[in-house]
């Protein structure tokens, strides 16, 4: 029987049947190989955001490249902006420009003019800007290293000079001669100034501004030097600091800080004198954070402390504690600055080296170096390299990575006192005009405005979904419910777009005249509805039966139509009566509230109409299939149909009903146009529902486009996108389970 | 029967009725809504009567104002002194008028407020005209004659003006297609052919004899437009203000002109048609506040088009996947609620998405590779049309997924074992009945996809819509569709006219009757979804029983 039935299928046939397996399998693994790939590229989303938003939390990295010699009596060394020529001064004043790769010299030169000798240790070597050199005779020698870069034959080309920013001759800053113990300098567009201490503890301080009325070329420019008094300490100062603006001199000696207010260059004042170390402990090292508002002050206990002036009650300047470093064990060494950053790095007595960002308050990195007596340090402008030399002259490179040091958890979201401010606060301030601009990324805020906008989009949304769909499900006229319920699904296919701009252009001039007819019409419309419930219960059957149960919407939606006129209508002469015909500015005298046009009432209504939609479909669905036995017996039992809805059916259906709101609370924190056109978009942290805010999905599509790639702005946003990514997957993870959960018990029952 | 009020409230019956109020007004919200962007966008285009009135302050000459009535509001006399506003001492509430004054290089503003109380006399003169011009928005006044060049034209003006603007139009298209068109394809040309150049890769003597081509067709292309905007400037009409300023305006600024208290309904009807058809197919005037959209739909269509050319496939079969070979268990049915989740992530998560990962990390690598000669010019490396395509192609391809999975779930399953039955395989049976039958909901899903892409506006911020693209993204130029191009979007035109635009009062009109048109679009979709979905529900109902 089978050979007969094999000798029927004809070779031909065979490789037909073949063919087809093999397009059978073809189909399948297009179809898994297709189908793999859409969940593959579903899920990079995930992986994506995660990859970019990664560096920011990672930690520096700091690996040794290469060792050269520098000369043994080594005073001063910094760095051109890549790291790779190095600016050396020895103690004689001999200057050297050293290529970083091999130590090979590219100019040499001496910097003290003939006949004058250098007094290494009381100079003002800084690591940018000029250098103020101490010479015998109390007086001083400024220069600056400049590196001019060329192109030629597409080839980058430094060639180091040195540059005399108030001409060659030295200037006189001591007012009665003597010999300079410490100097220091600031210098700005044209002014430059110089303070000074002499062995005998008498501070002055220099000015130097152009010749007045001479506005000839460079090479003739002149300058005047104004020197005067400012104190007589005890002591030749330790450390003499400058800010970079010269409005503030800072004379340390021993333990204390002398904070001066030199604004006025006539006449320096002192503000305050302040213990910056508890007794027993020495200040071992001071230096400026980059912008010159703060000072870092090192001590031998291996702490490095943030000091800044900041404004009191009185409005007075008193220097003050900020932040305190502690990765170091021994004596801080050295503390040197970064240039762009409010970062710096700082290395003790053993060559144990931190890196640390003051405002993210993030050790980045604390290694050993490998080499102890460490008496200099130098970073890049770029902070891409790091050279630290021993006193002896053995000089180590490293390469430094060090990307994101400013974003820590902290930072993000906790409050962060920022230089200038009188307090930490919670700020967003991703970009500024003004050039030494540091970013303050805290996403409290942003964070703060999206919750605010999902609390009164639902705090409308949810009674409106929630009563509507128990209405449509289980009271209304199942012909009347087909034409509503899609109604109203289809509002969830509006674009957000028009709803924004209606709500921005609109709503929210309407709402600012009509204050009062909106709060009142929330009030007057259920009341008015159990009023026409009540006098509609008195009226004769025969008219009873015109409108029957299940059709009161043909009743209602007129009565709310005039009721909403009613309100709207009496608004301005309410508004007249009491409030002196303005009410925002009745709210602003009286209570001090600010009312913003576009606030949160106005996103509260045009994000709840968005919302409201998703959270009806789904709870009314979870509300219709609640099975009937359940129902029926209930009414059997005795129950008024209202009776059996709160007690048996909103019961049962509670799941779906909270799996509803979950979803509309995840459209709500996505939710982008509306907050963005009917909000001011400022990141205020207020609860008032008449101000506005920024959520984090606005800022988003407003920043990202102006972000620079890979910059810390730009991951910050990557991060915004990955908090509402997770967000509000988990709510619809959440409300999806428990809708699963739902069908299986219905399924049950 | 009276019902006691004990027994009114036992019943449940008022909290019944408030449910009742809560659905009422739930689609009073909606269909106000709608009402509220009908009657404003279709507004627009009749033409409005232009009054003249006459502004009587206290001590001063009275001012003689023609323009259009916009709105008509009170409002607490309080409210406008606060605002600096000159309101007499004793009103507490104030009636004043919002009217469209037009003049803007004459008089400033184009919009100004009137306190009814100030207004002496409103009337309708028949002869008033509007001016609607290519830039500095309308003019409002009287025509006293039309001038050629520099002299009085005799005769009727208005059959002179007709003729008039008529040459005017041509002329106007002329330059317009020379300009755009013309001009932009030999500069193209020479883009490209600088390109070459840069790459070496054709001999120079080449490029030399195709660039002295090029540059010799873009020197006769300016000779001829300059004769061109010679003639078109030969034409100006005379005309008069309220308040008797005389003035000439050249006839080349001019897109019509019309006494809309003289017309007759006909003619009113007839000037409605136009502005309509000019909304829908021409290009924006005057930063996008007067015009059409032609160039938003289309930038809306095109993408959405390219996005659906992507999204059909690959959400299809991701749904077959999951429904006919991935083993059912807890891993597929995690993907299937993670690919259910994924509809419900902000669109801006995925505009970042694109933005980093597209636009930077793929368009960053494509110009690496093949368009470095262009560099440091980006051509995919930038937001652009396909990177829209695809960013919302990965937003929408849940809604695919998820709409076939239910049309494959809806198939009974006896159509499946009656064909593998009949020995049909696997890929037979799908491809020759399943999917087939599948196909209504593809369509949902698709549509519903398209309505989704066609109204999201966040996203696409980030990933290539501009607000005045220079070019369509289709033109006649090698290679037709430009993918790397920036383009114009429905959506975000709402969103840029109505909040970036300098002049917000001027734009409102028209961004209603974008927002019109835009929801015209997305409901048609919808319904047509919905249409669909019912229509195979019923069909498979009948098919299981």
């Amino acid at each position: 029987m089978s050979d007969a039935l094999f000798s029927e299928v004809t070779k031909a046939e065979l490789a037909h049947r073949g063919w087809r397996m093999v397009k059978d399998r073809i189909f399948g693994v297009v179809m898994g190989v297709g189908g793999v790939t859409v969940i593959i590229a579903l899920v990079t989303i995930f992986f994506y955001l995660l990859w970019v938003v990664f560096p920011l939390f990672k930690s520096a990295t700091l690996a040794p490249t290469h060792d050269i010699r520098l000369p043994a009596t080594l005073a001063h060394l910094s760095l051109n902006e890549h790291g790779d020529v190095m600016f050396v001064v020895e103690a004689d004043g001999t200057y050297r420009f050293v290529s970083a790769a091999d130590g090979a010299e590219l100019k040499t030169g001496s910097l003290v003019p003939e006949g004058a000798t250098l007094q290494a240790g009381a100079s003002a070597f800084r690591s940018h800007g000029p250098l103020a050199l101490a010479l015998d005779g109390g007086r001083v020698s400024i220069v600056t290293p400049v590196y001019r870069v060329s192109f030629p034959n597409d080839v980058r080309t430094i060639e180091p000079d040195i540059s005399h920013p108030v001409g060659t001759e030295p200037l006189e800053v001591l007012s009665a001669g003597g010999e300079i113990a410490r100097v220091a300098i600031a210098s700005g567009d044209d002014n430059t100034t110089i303070a000074a201490s002499d062995v005998n503890g008498r501070l002055t301080m220099a000015h130097v501004a152009p010749a007045e009325g001479l506005m000839l070329d460079e090479e003739d420019l002149s300058f005047e030097t104004s020197v005067v008094d400012v104190a007589a300490l005890p002591a030749p100062a330790d450390h003499l600091l400058i800010d970079v603006d010269q409005q503030e001199l800072y004379v340390v000696t021993g333990r204390e800080i002398g904070f001066y207010n030199i604004r006025d260059k006539e006449k320096p004042k002192l503000v305050e004198t302040v213990q910056v170390v508890p007794p027993g402990v020495d200040v071992t090292d001071v230096q400026f954070l980059a912008g010159g508002t703060s000072l870092l002050v090192g001590d031998s206990r291996g702490h490095v402390a943030q000091w800044f002036p900041v404004r009191d009650e009185a409005n007075n300047f008193r220097l003050t504690l900020v932040r305190e470093f502690k990765a170091l064990d021994k004596p801080v060494r050295r503390i040197e600055p970064e240039y762009f950053r409010k970062g710096f790095a700082a290395i003790d007595v053993d060559g144990h080296l931190a890196l640390y960002h003051t405002t993210s308050e993030r050790t980045l990195l604390s290694t050993a170096t490998g080499i102890a007596g460490v008496s200099t340090l130098a970073i890049s402008p770029r902070a891409e390299t790091l050279v630290a030399v021993t006193a002896d002259g053995a000089a180590r490179q490293f390469a430094l990575h060090n990307e994101h040091p400013e974003v820590s958890l902290s930072s993000l979201w906790g409050k962060v006192w920022y230089e200038g401010r009188a307090q930490p606060e919670f700020i967003w301030q991703s970009s500024s005009a003004s050039n030494d601009f540091e970013p303050k990324f805290s996403l409290t805020p942003l964070t703060f405005g999206t919750i605010k906008a999902a609390f009164y989009a639902l705090f409308f949304a949810v009674p409106l979904a929630i009563l509507g769909a128990i209405y449509t499900a289980y009271f209304m006229h199942p012909k009347m419910r087909a034409v509503v319920k899609p109604s109203i699904e289809i509002m969830a296919a509006l674009p957000t777009v028009i709803l924004g701009f209606l709500a921005g252009l609109w709503l929210a001039p309407l709402i600012e005249t009509h204050l009062i007819g909106v709060f009142s019409a929330m009030l007057v419309m259920p009341l008015s509805v159990v009023v026409m419930s009540w006098v509609w219960a008195q009226l004769p059957d025969g008219v009873q039966r015109l409108i029957p149960p299940g059709r009161e919407l043909l009743l209602i939606v007129p009565l709310l139509i005039v009721m909403l006129w009613i309100t709207m209508a009496v608004s301005q002469p309410i508004e007249q009566l009491f409030f002196g015909g303005n009410l925002p500015r009745w709210l602003g005298t009286e209570f001090g509230m600010t009312y913003d046009q576009r606030n949160s009432l106005v996103v509260g209504i045009a994000m709840g109409f968005a919302v409201i939609p998703n959270i009806y479909s789904i709870s009314e669905d979870a509300i219709f299939a609640v099975p009937r036995q359940l129902t029926t017996g209930s009414l059997a039992l005795g129950a008024t149909p209202w009776q059996t809805m709160a007690r048996v059916v909103l019961l049962t259906a509670s799941p779906g009903i909270f799996s509803a709101v979950m979803i509309g609370l995840g459209r709500a924190v996505g939710e982008t146009m509306i907050v963005l056109m009917s909000t001011g978009n400022t990141p205020v942290m207020d609860l008032s529902i008449f101000q506005g805010f920024r959520a984090l999905s606005a800022n988003i599509a407003v920043e990202m486009p102006e972000s620079e790639v890979n910059s810390t702005h730009y991951r910050v946003l990557f991060l915004a996108a990955l908090v509402l990514f997770l967000v509000t997957f988990l709510f619809n993870t959440v409300a999806e389970i428990v809708r699963q959960r739902l069908r299986t018990r219905y399924g049950n029952l | 029967m009276r019902a006691s009020f004990n027994r009114w409230v036992g019943s449940g019956s008022p909290w019944v009725w408030i449910t009742a109020g809560a659905v009422s007004l739930s689609l009073v919200m909606v269909f106000g809504l709608l009402i509220l962007i009908a009657a404003n966008g279709l507004a627009h285009f009749w033409p409005a009567r232009v009054a003249l009135i006459e502004h009587q302050l206290p001590d001063a000459a009275p001012e003689r104002v023609l323009g259009e009535i916009v709105d008509r509001e009170t409002v607490a006399a309080a409210r406008v002194r606060d605002a600096g506003g000159q309101v007499p001492a004793d009103a507490t509430v104030v009636e004043r008028l919002l009217i469209k004054v037009g003049n803007r290089d004459i008089g400033g503003s184009d919009f100004r407020w009137f306190a009814a109380p100030e207004i002496a006399t409103t009337t309708y003169p028949p002869d008033a005209v509007v001016i609607e011009r290519d830039e500095w928005g309308n003019l409002y006044g009287y025509v006293k004659g039309l001038r050629e060049a520099g002299e009085p034209v005799a005769g009727d003006w208005q059959t002179e003006l007709v003729t008039r603007l008529e040459r005017r139009h041509a002329l106007h298209e002329t330059i317009e297609r020379i300009q755009k068109d013309e001009i932009g394809a030999v500069n193209y040309a020479l883009e490209r052919l600088r390109l070459r150049e840069r790459a070496k890769s054709t001999g120079e003597e080449d490029v030399a004899a195709e660039k002295a081509r090029l540059e010799a067709a873009y020197e006769e292309l300016t000779t001829t437009l300059a004769a061109r905007v010679a003639e078109i400037e030969r034409d100006s009409l005379l005309f008069v203000t309220a308040a008797g300023d005389e003035r000439e305006v050249p006839l080349a600024k001019v897109v019509r002109v019309y006494a809309p208290n003289a017309m007759p309904v006909t003619r009113k009807i007839a000037h409605y048609g136009t502005k309509l058809w000019e909304f829908v197919a021409d290009e924006p005037r005057e930063a996008n506040t007067e015009g059409g959209v032609f160039p938003a739909i289309f930038g809306t269509v095109l993408m959405v088009i390219i996005m659906s050319i992507v999204v059909t496939p690959f959400g299809v079969i991701a749904a077959v996947y999951l429904r006919e070979y991935a083993r059912p268990g807890p891993v597929t049915s995690a993907i299937r609620i993670a690919v259910n989740n994924l509809a419900g992530v902000p669109s801006v998560v995925y505009g970042v998405f694109g933005f980093g990962f597209f636009v930077y990390f793929v368009g960053g690598s494509i110009d690496q590779a093949f368009f470095a000669d262009k560099l440091p010019t980006p051509t995919f490396g930038t937001p652009g049309l396909l990177w829209s395509s695809l960013t919302l192609a990965l937003l929408t391809v849940p809604v695919v997924i998820v709409a076939t999975e239910e049309g494959l779930t809806r198939i009974p399953r006896a159509i499946r074992e009656g064909s593998l039955a009949l020995g049909a395989t696997k890929a037979e049976t799908l491809w020759r009945t399943v999917l087939p039958m599948a196909t209504p909901a593809m369509m949902t899903g698709l549509i519903l996809a398209v309505a989704r892409a066609a109204g999201e506006v966040a996203p696409l911020m980030m990933v290539g819509v501009v607000k005045l693209a220079p070019a369509l993204p289709l033109d006649g130029n090698f290679p037709y569709l430009h993918l790397d191009r920036k383009f114009m979007h429905l959506g975000f035109h709402i969103y840029d006219v109505g909040f970036q635009s300098p002049n917000v009062e001027a734009a409102r009109p028209l961004v209603y009757s974008t927002a019109l048109l835009l929801v015209i679009i997305i409901m048609s979709l919808n319904l047509a979804a919905i249409r669909i979905r019912n229509r195979l529900r019923e069909k498979y109902n009948g098919a299981e029983t």
